[in-house]
């Protein structure tokens, strides 16, 4: 044995001190080690990254419990304690209709999130007695965003302890490549906690700032459900404006104001743009505006079906101006680039309106987003 | 306001440090054997030590400072959230820190110099740290 592992040493040419036998006896050691048990290394160091990580999301987590139990408590005046009311808001979840047969799926999603809507906004008035309709908007956007932080925070946890129950390579591979994304996600929630508590503008609020602007001082008139439209006139077309009502924070349904619009003013209207803010890649600067074709709208997809339906119905052309952001710009408060690109939003937003329509023309302008801090 | 640090993020991975430790040593006594190496006579396995030990040594730096840098959360002053106040008559523009209530073209009290009322034109967050750029 000893033998073997002196003509193996001596190979590293230090053979003949008795230090240099122990370093190439320790070399050989480690180059076995790592041939054998690397990937179980390799995956011990992967659930520590993925532990360390969970520590944070545990801390994100409890802070916008608390964060949303001291909103509560400062502007809803509760008469009882509402912590175990919190807590079992942070747990509800959400089943969306059965696919198998997706004839008819987005009227039941559309169902199904209107009695969320209903209900969660039931509980935040339970909650806080003493808040008008904008605070009550606000403080279901905080919880909202104190669920999104609690539902993170579980999701990793679950694959953090299964792949170390299994001790599967591969199990905890999945949640530490995909880890870095979680936590901007986690990240920009839990800035957003601060924004709606504070009913501040957000950067999301981009479409409903631009339509806000070009509606104030208008009538106004409320459209189903939770928006508000008024009829300006711009560049010598009558433009529908239609918006989230604000300022508390809320998305309303423009899909339905859209749909109503259109309707009363059948065959009439010559164009629908829409503004919203648009996720940026990498390396684009926050703030740009892009112009392009298509019912500009996020969310579960309901809005952009009925957007889609209506105008495909009347072939009403439809144009999207969008303002370049990252998730956590669009959910942390409004910032300075966003606010000052308005102004280049309604410049192009002439330009499509002068070059794509003719003097007189109906047209239909939707400001897409969180009306959070926006009035109109 | 300074961010309250989470638990156990300013901390190095046991492991990890463990591990670097470890090469840290190896390097340094490959290092020594060099020395040893050089003063028998025997130059070319003394560079080659010697490169090793410079090599393990830098790395084992490298990586320790690299995860020190990764786990200090050390966040900057939260930006304040302004609201910007005009008075759309003479163009009278005021910049104050956001207060609860403020919301964008919310009428307010009216203006000293003329009788219009003045209006919350925007409410934004300056963020001045610059980002970083990859020239591409």
């Amino acid at each position: 044995m000893w033998a073997v592992l002196a003509a193996l040493t001596s190979q590293f040419g230090t053979g003949d001190s008795i230090i240099g036998q122990i370093l190439s006896i320790v070399y050989i050691i480690f180059f076995i080690v790592f041939l054998f048990y690397g990937q179980k290394i390799q995956m011990y160091n992967m659930i520590r990254e993925v532990e360390g990580q969970l520590h944070k999301l545990k801390f994100l987590r409890d802070e916008g419990r608390k964060a949303a139990i001291a909103t509560i408590n400062e502007i809803g005046k509760p008469t009882s304690d509402p912590t175990p009311r919190i807590d079992r808001y942070l747990e509800y979840f959400t089943i969306p209709p059965q696919s198998m047969d997706p004839s008819g799926i987005v009227d039941k999603l559309d169902h199904i999130l209107d009695v969320r809507d209903a209900r969660l906004k039931d509980e935040v008035k339970l909650m806080a007695p003493a808040t008008d309709e904008a605070q009550t908007f606000n403080l279901e956007n905080t919880l909202e965003a104190a669920m999104a932080l609690n539902f993170i925070f579980k999701i990793v946890r679950h694959f953090y302890i299964q792949g170390k129950k299994t001790m599967s390579f591969y199990a905890i591979m999945q949640v530490q490549m995909i880890l870095p994304l979680v936590m901007k996600e986690a990240e920009a929630y839990s800035s957003a906690l601060k924004a709606f508590a504070e009913g501040q503008p957000i950067g999301d609020g981009a479409g409903p700032l631009v339509a806000g602007k070009l509606m104030h001082g208008h009538e106004i008139r409320k459209l189903h459900k939770d928006c508000v439209v008024a009829t300006v006139p711009f560049e010598g077309r009558i433009a529908f404006v239609i918006k989230a009502e604000g300022p508390g924070g809320n998305v309303g349904k423009p899909g339905d104001a859209v749909e109503t619009v259109i309707e009363e003013n059948k065959k009439k209207i010559t164009a629908v743009i829409m503004i919203d803010a648009g996720l940026k890649l990498e390396g684009e600067k926050v703030g740009e505006v892009a112009e392009g074709i298509g019912a500009a709208i996020g969310g579960p997809g309901v809005d952009q079906f009925k957007i889609e339906e209506a105008i495909a119905k009347y072939q009403i052309p439809i144009y999207a101006v969008i303002v370049k952001e990252d998730l956590g710009d669009a959910v942390s408060v409004m910032r300075k680039e966003i606010s000052d690109s308005m102004d280049n939003v309604i410049e192009r937003l002439k330009s499509v309106v002068l070059e794509r329509t003719k003097e007189g023309d109906k047209i239909i302008i939707v400001g897409v987003g969180n009306s959070i801090g926006v009035g109109q | 306001m300074r961010a309250t640090k989470p638990p156990g993020v300013n901390k190095i991975p046991q492991f990890l440090f463990s591990i670097v430790l470890i090469v840290m040593a190896l390097a340094i006594v490959a290092m020594g054997l060099a020395l040893n190496a050089f003063l028998v006579g025997e130059q070319t396995i003394a560079i080659y030590l010697a490169i090793i030990g410079v090599i393990a040594l830098a790395l084992s730096v490298y990586v320790m400072m690299q995860s020190r840098s990764k786990a200090a959360v050390a966040k900057a002053e939260a930006p304040k959230t302004m609201t910007t106040i005009e008075c759309r008559k003479c163009s009278i523009k005021n910049l104050r820190e956001f207060q609860r209530g403020d919301y964008v073209y919310k009428d307010l009290e009216k203006c000293e110099k003329c009788d219009d009322k003045m209006l919350i034109t925007a409410i934004y967050k300056e963020i001045k740290t610059k980002e970083k750029t990859y020239n591409i």
